[in-house]
């Protein structure tokens, strides 16, 4: 693990009309890590991603991308800077092939730029973009496991690669960071060992930092590098898994008095 | 040449068939009106036939492709027909060529209705669903009101072509309708086609994937009504006076009908749908005289609802199923398993914007502005 | 002071469709289209009974019982069938019945205008202006229409129930409230007022053609939504507010031509800076 520090929150929250829904956190998260944001239902941890990716704008704090300041950033312009995300519950483009939504993760790919003035025209890399395109998408499908789907419609596949491919899709975008927004809920204690493979396998192969918010306890302490547990929009604790989940907050929040 | 070498590679008949049977349609009846064999009727039908395709094919990216509903097509047809013509009447004094003033009209009348979509555009920014259907149809009415009062559009007499293209402008009509066919089926053929539908099938997975929507929702509303402005330019071609009253939203209307009937999402399914319903139109408007032309819009109306019921209504899956042309046709013709299969099938089907399992998620709550009234709970429950 | 009464009697005229589409907005949630046809068929009604009786108050009741019944058909053979279709599916059915609604209406009576005399008024003079009795019988009667409505949807159980509905349907389902008798309901109500309009607008404009409900109809839907679609208070301003303007506009020579651009304008921006209108509540999607 590297030192190079990816993403950075500086005081991060939030408030809904007067109601502080989420404040004061600070996140470090660094090259190649896998960083868990955990805490109870309602603790504000998908609020902390839709501020993330320019979903929600922060009404306190500010984040950065490496060096760059992201905050007030529109949703499309922070995942071409390089944060990618997916759903807790899946939004995958239903009616669309399988390939083709790979296919629009690799949209805003540099390598794959065109104006609709050359694809309406069928000038310039068209054709050849459109072909790089579709390799590079069966080669991320492969990855997963879902060459064989590529042409059935997203909302047939079954519920756990559905979830593989969000994952594909997000990864097609190039991010330089992850988020996974409880990518083991619904998932049997089997299917989500194998989750924790295919996240330290996508840790490795695409040398990527990730993110991930996550119930499972079995999950978090078995592959994330360090947590921060939120409740009630605060930090409780951050740090070591081991430390983190022997804190006397933490357990006090998670099991009670 | 490599141009050309690479789209002979990338040759498919199954997309360049349309384009075939459309030049073939128009070699031929160029053909009969020259050696004076077709009637005047059916050439004023096939040039009505015509602008109907390029209106039908225009609102299906809106509605098919894009999945906003937009019931002001009609307006930006209106606002090309008007223009161009005012423009052609200018021209047509300076310039000899009626065809080369019909050109510029066209070009013009296109270029103004799409700028006037790209202004009906900015709701979608904003708006979704029904909301945007009505913001749409205000549009049109505005259109049409403000066209009856401009003094030099000629009130509420029309506004008076000087010297109408003549029958022959059919031949020009299908031209302009295989062009269209071409620009619009790249676009969708194309990854900004792709980014447009990932738009209609999720919206906020396509904002996180990187697609800029402002810029796709413009821009499909834009060249749709750029297609509609030329269908009123050749529209204005043909008759005089060019007269509002002929573009209220019921004409948007008339023009949804093909698009439905057709198959929302399927670009020959409109040109099919827009011959027929024309034709039709025509036939019924021949036969059926005084209130009995009412009958027509009891045909539209009863098309409309059925198909849309038939479409969309959960208990109607299993006869959809059994109907389903696409597999009816693989089964024909045994397709094999391509690379990449346009997935028209799924796309007569509207897409549901908000699933309804999610609109009873129970963690709706958190995202009102009132969002943690619920924290207490949730925490307790989860001990 | 008689523009104000008009454009007062007017507005509580839109204030009444506006009420119907309000309050299927915010239970079926879908735009009923259909609903200036309703109006149309309400016209019809009249002008049938009076013709064949020659009666004004028999004529009012028919018009009622027909509106509802024709409501509640309409809601059972076309909008049940698609209950979880897409949003945009069912306002294509709904403009669907409205054409047929309009071309059997011109089937059996004809596209010309009928006039239809239901009640005659003598202007009343206070001071120096006169003020049309019609205007004043739809105001006060209108008035007492909304109050009515206000305290059936505030203080009884059923009312309750449709509050419940439009809040959260499946909630409301699980809570053991009929959901598609409560819908029934919401469209039968729907037609009744919009039954009611159709009288007075006979008072306003007495004469009656097929296309006669579609741009009160949509008037009455920019009225909701200016109010806020969804919330019956606001349908009421909303309402008002779009029957003041448009009588204002039509008295003032230089806008009376654009009368309808004024409206229209007006509902686009209103829907683009305050698409929850004036009294609205708030929805977004979740992430």
């Amino acid at each position: 693990m590297s030192e190079e520090i990816i993403l950075r929150t500086d005081n991060l929250g939030i408030s809904f009309g007067g109601l502080k829904a989420v404040q004061h956190v600070n996140l470090e998260i660094r090259k190649n890590e896998i960083y868990g944001l955990i805490g109870p239902n309602g603790a504000g941890k998908t609020t902390v991603f839709n501020m993330l990716t320019g979903v929600y704008l922060p009404t306190e704090g500010t984040f950065y991308l490496g060096d760059e300041e992201l905050k007030g950033m529109r949703q499309d312009l922070i995942n071409r800077k390089g944060i990618a995300r997916t759903f807790q519950n899946i939004r995958l483009f239903n009616n669309m092939t399988v390939i083709r939504n790979v296919l629009v993760g690799l949209h805003n790919r540099p390598e794959f730029r065109c104006n609709p003035f050359e694809s309406i025209f069928r000038l310039g890399h068209h054709f050849d973009n459109e072909e790089a395109m579709r390799n590079k998408a069966k080669e991320l499908l492969s990855i997963f496991d879902l060459l064989e789907e590529r042409n059935n419609l997203a909302c047939n596949l079954p519920y756990g690669k559905q979830r593989k491919l969000e994952i594909a899709r997000a990864l097609a975008t190039e991010p330089k960071l992850l988020l996974l927004d409880e990518p083991a809920a619904g998932m049997n204690p089997q299917e989500t060992e194998e989750l924790m493979e295919t996240i330290r396998f996508i840790r490795d192969k695409f040398d990527m930092t990730i993110l991930l918010i996550e119930h499972d306890m079995n999950l978090v302490s078995g592959i994330c590098d360090r947590l921060t547990v939120l409740n009630f929009g605060t930090v409780l604790a951050q740090g070591n898994v081991t430390d983190v989940l022997h804190h006397p907050d933490v357990i006090k929040a998670y099991l009670g008095e | 040449m490599s141009y050309f070498r690479k789209i002979a590679k990338n040759f498919k008949w199954k997309h360049y068939i349309v384009y075939i049977i459309l030049a073939a349609v128009l070699l031929l009846s160029a053909l009969l009106w020259q050696a004076g064999v077709m009637k005047r009727s059916t050439a004023t039908m096939l040039n009505q036939i015509g602008y109907s395709i390029i209106l039908a094919v225009s609102l299906n990216i809106v509605v098919g492709f894009l999945g906003e509903l937009s019931l002001g097509h009609a307006g930006f047809m209106c606002a090309g027909a008007y223009l161009g013509t005012f423009l052609y009447n200018f021209l047509i004094a300076a310039i000899p060529s009626k065809l080369l003033c019909l050109c510029i009209a066209m070009l013009f009348g296109g270029v103004v209705a799409a700028l006037l979509g790209m202004l009906v555009g900015l709701p979608a920014l904003r708006l979704k669903g029904d909301y945007l259907a009505i913001v749409t149809l205000a549009f049109n009415e505005i259109i049409g009101n403000l066209c009856k009062n401009i003094k030099i559009f000629g009130g509420g007499m029309g506004l008076k072509n000087e010297q109408p293209y003549g029958y022959s402008l059919f031949i020009v009509t299908f031209v302009v309708v295989i062009l269209t066919l071409i620009v619009l089926q790249n676009l969708i053929r194309s990854k900004h086609g792709r980014a447009i539908t990932a738009i209609r099938d999720n919206e906020i997975a396509a904002k996180a994937m990187g697609i800029n929507v402002t810029y796709y929702k413009l821009f499909a509303f834009t060249i749709a009504a750029f297609f509609a402005g030329i269908a009123g330019v050749l529209y204005g071609a043909a008759v005089s006076p060019v007269k509002y009253t002929n573009f209220t939203f019921n004409y948007s209307i008339e023009i949804l009908v093909m698009v439905v009937l057709g198959g929302i999402g399927s670009i020959n399914g409109s040109i099919i749908a827009a011959a027929f319903i024309t034709y039709l139109n025509l036939t019924l408007t021949n036969q059926l005289s005084g209130d009995l032309a009412a009958l027509k819009y009891l045909v539209y109306a009863l098309i409309l609802i059925l198909v849309v019921i038939f479409n969309n209504a959960p208990a109607m899956r299993k006869y959809r199923e059994k109907l389903d042309f696409k597999k009816l046709s693989d089964k024909l013709f045994k397709k094999k398993n391509s690379d990449i299969r346009d997935d028209s099938a799924a796309w007569d089907r509207i897409p549901t914007k908000i699933p309804m399992d999610e609109l009873l998620s129970a963690d709706l709550k958190t995202q009102n502005d009132s969002p943690d009234t619920s924290m207490p709970e949730d925490r307790s429950s989860h001990e | 002071m008689s523009t104000l009464i008009d454009g007062l009697s007017l507005g509580v005229i839109y204030a009444l469709i506006a009420l119907g589409y309000t309050m299927v907005y915010g239970i079926a949630k879908m735009l009923n289209f259909a609903h200036g046809d309703i109006i149309m068929v309400g016209a019809y009604s009249v002008f049938a009974t009076l013709a064949l009786c020659g009666l004004a108050f028999p004529a009012i009741l028919v018009a009622v019982i027909v509106c509802v019944l024709l409501g509640i058909s309409v809601e059972r053979v076309a909008y049940r069938p698609l209950r979880g279709a897409s949003p945009l599916a069912v306002l294509i059915t709904a403009i669907g019945v409205s054409y047929l609604l309009q071309s059997i209406a011109q089937l059996i009576f004809g596209a010309k205008p009928r006039t239809v005399e239901l009640f005659s008024f003598t202007p009343i003079r206070i001071g120096n202006s006169t003020i049309s009795g019609a205007s004043l019988l739809t105001l006060g009667v209108c008035i007492v229409i909304m109050a009515a409505l206000t305290l059936f949807v505030n203080r009884t159980k059923t009312g309750h129930a449709m509050l419940a509905v439009s809040e959260d349907r499946g909630a409301a389902q699980l809570m053991g409230i009929n959901v598609n008798r409560i819908i029934m309901l919401t469209f039968a109500i729907g037609s009744a007022l919009a039954a009611f309009a159709s009288v007075f607008y006979l008072l306003y404009i007495p004469s009656v053609n097929p296309t006669l409900g579609s741009m009160p109809g949509i008037k009455a839907f920019t009225a909701a939504v200016i109010g806020g679609i969804g919330s019956i208070p606001g349908a009421m301003i909303g309402g008002v507010l779009l029957g003041l303007i448009e009588t204002i506009c039509l008295r003032v020579p230089a806008l009376a031509p654009f009368t309808t651009s004024i409206e229209f304008g007006l509902l686009i921006v209103i829907l683009l800076f305050k698409p929850t209108g004036l009294l609205g509540k708030r929805r977004r999607e979740k992430v």
